[in-house]
């Protein structure tokens, strides 16, 4: 018979929360951001990711024996977002605010074009299919490797490599014909 | 420098990370600290108001389906935001009643959420 382990005091699983929160706020605001497209959206998206983190945190901990939670949390959020759309019967807006990619001042042409460019980009990632547009955001806005994404994707590594290098490709193929077509 | 690894280069920098807005930082934060026992507290001064008045009668049973103390601080803290949001001016009592109906509001959403989870 097997027995379940002991309780950990709330007050320490409090403060390693704490932490993760700490650690993670600006990865799983950037991932509810990119999914999302504006700041209000991805602002309750980031607040429910980590209410619903802490509801399961201990479990989570438990469960992962030592390995890092980001994945689990990303993949919180992942989960929170599909609700969304399906909620809403809404896709992402494709125009992400202008905010990201405008922001800094444009003195040259060279700089206008390299912005048209990144615009192209922050375009095209909203044609491809869901699962290749979150590969390309946890790879890119957050850095997380291809185990980490395959474990917040449910994926095998081998699955993940072969995900991320043809949602590459595909969009590298859409931002061309943009470019063609302007 | 090859095409692709150029247009990851691109990639990185369309895709950069976006720092959350420092108000966002401080309300996750303060709700988090104040989850267990706020919530608890709040909902249960709720249901007691609501009671009084019969056409309220069966959201406070929504309520305590709902029940945990991350639903109940997810329910405050998004009334809240939504009264801060609106931005009427009013009486206290016009206030507690729109905050009351904010909270029902959620609280019926959060169970709706639940009970499509289950299913």
């Amino acid at each position: 018979m097997t027995s379940s382990p002991p309780a950990r005091p709330k007050a320490e699983l409090d403060q390693e929360f704490s932490q993760l929160y700490r650690s993670h706020l600006r990865d799983v605001y950037s991932y509810s951001y990119y999914r999302v497209g504006n700041h209000h959206d991805a602002e309750d998206l980031t607040e429910q990711t980590f209410l619903q983190a802490y509801r399961h945190f201990e479990r989570a901990q438990r469960e992962s024996e030592g390995r890092p939670l980001r994945p689990w949390l990303i993949r919180i959020a992942h989960n929170l977002a599909a609700n969304y759309y399906r909620d809403r019967s809404r896709r992402p807006q494709t125009a992400i605010d202008d905010a990201t990619v405008l922001s800094a001042p444009h003195d040259t042409e060279a700089v206008v074009e390299g912005r048209d460019e990144l615009q192209r980009i922050i375009e095209g990632i909203h044609d491809l299919p869901d699962d290749r547009r979150e590969a390309l955001i946890m790879r890119f806005a957050l850095g997380m490797d291809n185990r980490e994404i395959a474990r917040a994707l449910g994926r095998s590594d081998g699955a993940t490599k072969v995900l991320l290098h043809r949602a590459t490709r595909q969009l590298e193929q859409i931002v061309r014909e943009r470019e063609e077509a302007t | 420098m090859s095409e692709s690894v150029e247009f990851e280069l691109l990639l990185r920098r369309a895709l950069a990370p976006i720092d959350p807005p420092a108000d966002l930082a401080d309300r996750v934060e303060t709700t988090l600290a104040n989850l267990a026992g706020l919530a608890a507290d709040e909902l249960e001064s709720w249901e007691l108001r609501s009671m009084r008045d019969p056409r309220n009668w069966v959201r406070p049973a929504a309520a305590v389906v709902v029940g945990g103390t991350a639903g109940a601080a997810l329910v405050l803290l998004r009334a809240r935001r939504r009264s801060r949001r609106r931005g009427r001016a009013g009486s206290a009592w016009d206030a507690a009643e729109r905050a009351l109906h904010d909270v029902f509001g959620e609280t019926r959403r959060l169970l709706d959420d639940e009970l499509r989870l289950r299913r």
